[in-house]
């Protein structure tokens, strides 16, 4: 049996991180995502990495632009408003085509809001956050060994498609500490020839920028970069269904929220209502096709999130509006209770949403 | 036959945009000719700016990246602590360094970053038409002090060199200018040790070049670099502001 260790979520993502091959961490303190730079702060210098504490978010994430285009694997983390700050570096680093890995440990907003889980950047994650045509590949783990695996598979899939990929975590997954396992890490590796290395004077010199001042060359780069976020659509969303074979109400939930769902399925399928569960993992790409599906299966959706109803629209367009979908939700750092998603669930199957 | 004068190496064959009667030019040839002399092409790694010098990543012949406004040194630390190896440098001009990248300039500057900074200051925003810059002087006239610079306004220009210089970080800090021969020669030679600095491990170099913008100053070029001698040098003194390695040698004898 592997052998497993028991781990906060933030240092959960550090140690995966590591063994991912990231040697490089640049960030700037902020609650509640803490423990990831000082897990980096510690074991950086002893495996030959950097850490530096940068002096603003902003530097923090145009350093990781430095690394990346250095073709190195690099990352940063913060919560909320530091990711607001770090949305210039975004669309920099989505302008260039470099791959990078940033975690969001969400806390209520919007302004400086509280310290408290929340999921209220979801649209800031999904539909770009930065300035101009682009989007991350956006992961939402909702167990403390989905922290590892799915930064391990978020920095491979960086590589790959020379994207940003962001952790969207939240307070609660951060803090939480559970039993993991890392043996089943795939470390994948990718040619980087695009990389400054320096010429040595062999090569013609590599460029990375994202200034085109021709419109039609603008164009046509955007163009590109949609036909690769096509096939990422295509190819790369996931997702957990849970007890959908006969479902006749769907629950939707991302994280946190998706464990407290989890447990108000458990109870009213224990009443005889007919309900399953939909959990994304990614949220960009979003998992369409199996939503799209139940849509022809169940007569109502709920979803369920830690903000003002946000994940709900995508769940609206992927169902293409075919049957109703409710909210249930909490913010500001509440959480819901499964009583209140239970409650929900009834209401959905009574259909008085 | 002998070849008494060519383009270096380091610069490549595109047509540079820049306006008629700008140091820009001169400038680069003589980062160009610093890293041509240091036989360093094949290892640098150059970060140009926005402003008027945006495009630089088609001039230089080596790695280059394009950083956002003002982010040049974080870029250029990110780089560097990945590939020490390397040789790191900016190209920026002032409002990118001494206003919306202030502290991204502190900060690299406060840590010793190994990296070497061309700082090219001419009072003024000329990407965007002539806006008044942090280094626009007193009273002096842009799109957007249109009744010259008030400091009772918008404060006073702000002095990178002396400001920097008193941080105990950095390792060299030297303001030239080019506005004539003696100060042209003067200025390879701080810039090239600003790269020589870093071959050797010693740490932040920022070289300040005092510089001109006869198509925003409204002037000929010819009356930009007088106005740079009577108006901009008194104002902004040339000289070596902090050289550590030189400090310790002169407490050593």
């Amino acid at each position: 049996m592997a052998e497993r260790v028991l781990m906060k979520g933030n240092e959960a993502i550090a140690e995966a991180a590591i063994r991912a091959g990231c040697r490089h961490y640049f960030g700037y303190p902020i609650t509640p995502q803490t423990e990831v730079a000082a897990y980096m702060a510690k074991k950086m210098p002893k495996i030959g990495g950097v850490f530096l504490q940068a002096e603003s978010e902003i530097a923090s994430i145009n350093m990781v632009y430095g690394a990346a285009a250095a073709g190195m694997r690099v990352m940063t983390s913060s919560s909320s408003p530091g990711i607001s700050l770090k949305g210039e570096g975004l669309s920099y680093i989505a302008g260039s085509d470099v791959p990078a890995f940033v975690v969001n440990v969400q806390r209520g907003g919007p302004g400086l809001g509280g310290i408290q889980p929340s999921q209220s950047d979801y649209f800031q994650a999904t539909k770009g956050g930065g300035h101009g045509d682009y989007h991350m590949i956006v992961l939402a783990p909702a167990s403390v060994q989905e922290m590892a695996s799915l930064t391990i598979k978020g920095f491979n899939l960086a590589d790959k498609y020379l994207m940003t990929a962001m952790i969207l975590a939240d307070g609660t997954i951060g803090q939480m500490m559970e039993p993991i396992s890392f043996e089943d890490a795939e470390i994948e590796t990718y040619d980087k020839p695009w990389a400054l290395t320096g010429t040595k004077m062999r090569r013609p010199h590599n460029i990375v920028n994202s200034l085109y001042l021709k419109p039609d060359e603008l164009e046509q780069k955007n163009f590109e970069r949609y036909k690769k976020y096509a096939v990422v659509e295509e190819n790369e969303p996931m997702w957990e269904e849970y007890r959908m074979e006969d479902a006749e109400i769907c629950v939707v939930a991302f994280g946190i929220a998706s464990r407290v769902a989890k447990n108000a399925v458990v109870a009213a399928r224990a009443e005889g209502v007919k309900v399953g569960l939909i959990r994304p993992i990614t949220l960009w790409p979003f998992p369409k096709k199996p939503l799209r599906a139940a849509a022809d299966q169940v007569k109502a959706f709920v979803s369920v999130e830690l903000n003002m109803g946000q994940m709900i629209d995508d769940v609206r367009l992927a169902i293409e509006c075919k049957k109703p979908v409710s909210l249930c939700n909490r913010a500001g750092g509440m959480i819901p209770s499964p009583d209140q998603v239970l409650s929900a669930i009834r209401e959905a199957q009574k259909g008085e949403n | 036959m002998a070849i008494v004068f060519q383009k270096p190496h380091a610069l490549t064959d595109a047509v540079l945009h820049y306006c008629p009667g700008c140091p820009h030019g001169i400038i680069h040839r003589l980062v160009a000719e610093a890293i041509d002399s240091l036989g360093i092409e094949g290892e640098a790694i150059g970060v140009a700016p926005v402003g008027c010098a945006v495009m630089a990543y088609d001039y230089f012949n080596c790695d280059m990246i394009e950083a956002a406004h003002g982010r040049a040194p974080a870029t250029a630390t990110g780089l560097k602590r990945c590939r020490p190896e390397n040789i790191v440098f900016t190209y920026q001009g002032d409002g990118d360094l001494a206003s919306i990248g202030m502290a991204e300039t502190v900060h690299a500057a406060a840590r010793n970053e190994n990296i070497t900074i061309i700082f090219v200051n001419n009072a003024i925003y000329g990407m965007t038409g002539g806006q008044m810059a942090p280094t626009s002087l007193p009273g002096q006239v842009t799109q957007t002090s249109p009744y010259g610079r008030d400091v009772k306004h918008c404060g006073w220009p702000i002095k990178v060199c002396e400001l920097l210089a008193t941080l105990e970080g950095p390792e060299y800090i030297e303001r030239v200018a080019v506005n004539n021969v003696k100060n042209v020669k003067a200025a390879g030679r701080a810039i090239k040790k600003a790269f020589q600095n870093q071959i050797e491990g010693k740490g932040f170099s920022l070289i300040e070049v005092v510089s001109a913008c006869p198509t925003n100053w409204g002037m000929t070029p010819q009356k930009a670099l007088e106005w740079v001698e009577s108006d901009m040098i008194p104002y902004y003194p040339l000289g070596v502001y902090k050289d550590r390695s030189a400090a310790k040698e002169a407490e050593a004898k």
